[in-house]
């Protein structure tokens, strides 16, 4: 979706700021954020992708006057009360109001260190040859999907070189709608500065996105 | 390293003693730390989470996995051509080797920068960032400014950072799209011929290995 998320380009937000010896979280709250985001995925009832569209279905407005870990726990509540987990009510109550339906398994505590250790892979078994090979021109769709999609705005309607075959990998624009993993063909693809951003730009500059097949055509 | 940190350095107290925050904290705690308990208290009495295993979440996040693993990757690269090889053809795979990997970098490139080439990491989607051997990613990295200007201007942004590059270095964007995540190898500092790779690690800061910084001049370490 065209959300607030999709930055690439955009301009006004200033100087990038980086703090000196920055901790790993500011406040306490930011790493339970993060630890329930993970912990209650785990439960495999929705993807990393949901997640994604879940905060980058966010207001624009909030999206962009709010910290990264606000945006994470504010998508968190919606998935959740879309899910009929936890309800605003009990939030502000600070207690469970009524049972929920239970996992097969919670995310436990011996078990973290191994899960995070191994991850959650997103390669896949091909299920059609690869349109695309290393050196092929391709352009990337003028679409404008309303729900998750990987591919930015700023590379819509552009034409790049295919540099690398990376594989077979879940497709997030199914994987967010809970349609499955759906493996597409992700091809890393460079696009002159120029083509990109137009004749003003950097002759010695290029972007290189990693698109899933379903994103190009032929050029 | 002025945009660096280490994980040995922070601590604002949080993350190893979760015993401290009840009654003697409450009147200190915002609106939405209040909110985020609330939120923990309700997932853990309907069995959704369990608040021990979130306790280890955090600790492999604030103490474990950090800038350092990627540190050792770069100076291992630097020191080992066989490595190099190998982590340039299949970056997660080489790296398993030194029992990185995982959540958030289950697929890893890496991009090696040369005298002629310059390349830097965003993700202008969200926060894409290679976890398992660089950690969370810094506060910037996730903002507005950088993810909107990494690729529309990338030698106005490097700039800020300090890294002014020759105009006929060419400057290499990748955009964190799919779950491949990237880390940069930046250039052996000459000066450092015979130096150990634990002596190399010391150099590599975390921003060169986001691709908008460079490895520490061999005299700046002891």
């Amino acid at each position: 979706m065209n959300g607030a998320q999709d930055l690439g380009g955009m301009m006004g937000f200033g100087p990038v700021a980086p703090e000196p010896n920055e901790p790993v979280f500011h406040a306490r709250w930011e790493s339970r954020v993060l630890a329930n985001v993970i912990a209650t995925q785990a439960l495999g009832w929705w993807t990393g992708d949901r997640s994604r569209f879940a905060r980058e279905s966010l207001n624009p407005g909030f999206y962009l006057t709010h910290s990264y870990y606000e945006i994470w726990l504010a998508a968190l509540e919606n998935i959740l009360a879309a899910e009929r987990l936890v309800g605003a009510d009990e939030i502000a109550a600070g207690h469970a109001l009524r049972p929920a339906r239970k996992p097969d398994a919670v995310f436990e505590a011996s078990n973290v260190v191994s899960a995070l250790t191994r991850g959650w892979p997103s390669d896949r078994e091909p299920q059609a040859a690869p349109r695309f090979k290393v050196g092929d021109k391709a352009r990337a769709k003028n679409m404008h999907p309303t729900t998750h999609t990987r591919l930015p705005r700023y590379a819509r309607g552009k034409v790049g070189v295919v540099e690398i075959v990376r594989g077979c990998h879940v497709f997030p624009d199914a994987s967010a709608e809970g349609r499955g993993p759906d493996p597409q063909w992700v091809y890393n693809v460079r696009f002159s500065a120029r083509e990109l951003w137009g004749e003003e730009a950097d002759p010695r500059a290029s972007v290189t996105i990693d698109a899933f097949e379903p994103y190009l055509d032929a050029a | 390293m002025p945009h660096d940190h280490d994980h040995d350095h922070h601590e604002h107290g949080h993350g190893h003693d979760h015993d401290h925050d009840h009654d003697h904290e409450f009147s200190e705690l915002s609106d939405v730390a209040l909110r985020v308990r609330a939120l923990e208290t309700v997932l853990a009495e309907k069995g959704l989470v369990d608040p021990a295993a979130l306790d280890v979440i955090v600790d492999t996040y604030e103490t474990r996995v950090g800038p350092r693993n990627g540190a050792r990757v770069v100076a291992r690269a630097w020191s080992d051509p066989a490595f190099k090889a190998r982590l340039l053809e299949d970056g997660a795979k080489a790296i398993a080797e030194l029992d990185y990997g995982g959540r958030g970098g289950e697929h890893i490139a890496v991009v090696e920068n040369t005298a002629d080439t310059h390349n830097m990491v965003v993700c202008t989607l969200c926060s894409c960032y290679p976890w398992p051997v660089l950690g969370l990613p810094p506060v910037w990295y996730k903002s507005a400014p950088y993810r909107s200007r990494a690729v529309i201007d990338p030698r106005g942004v490097l700039a800020e950072f300090g890294v002014r590059l020759a105009d006929d270095v060419e400057v290499r964007v990748w955009d964190s799209t799919s779950e491949m995540r990237y880390l940069v190898l930046p250039m052996r500092p000459a000066g450092t011929e015979g130096w150990s790779e634990e002596q190399l690690a010391a150099l590599v800061t975390r921003d060169s290995m986001i691709g908008v910084g460079q490895p520490l001049a061999p005299g700046s370490v002891a």
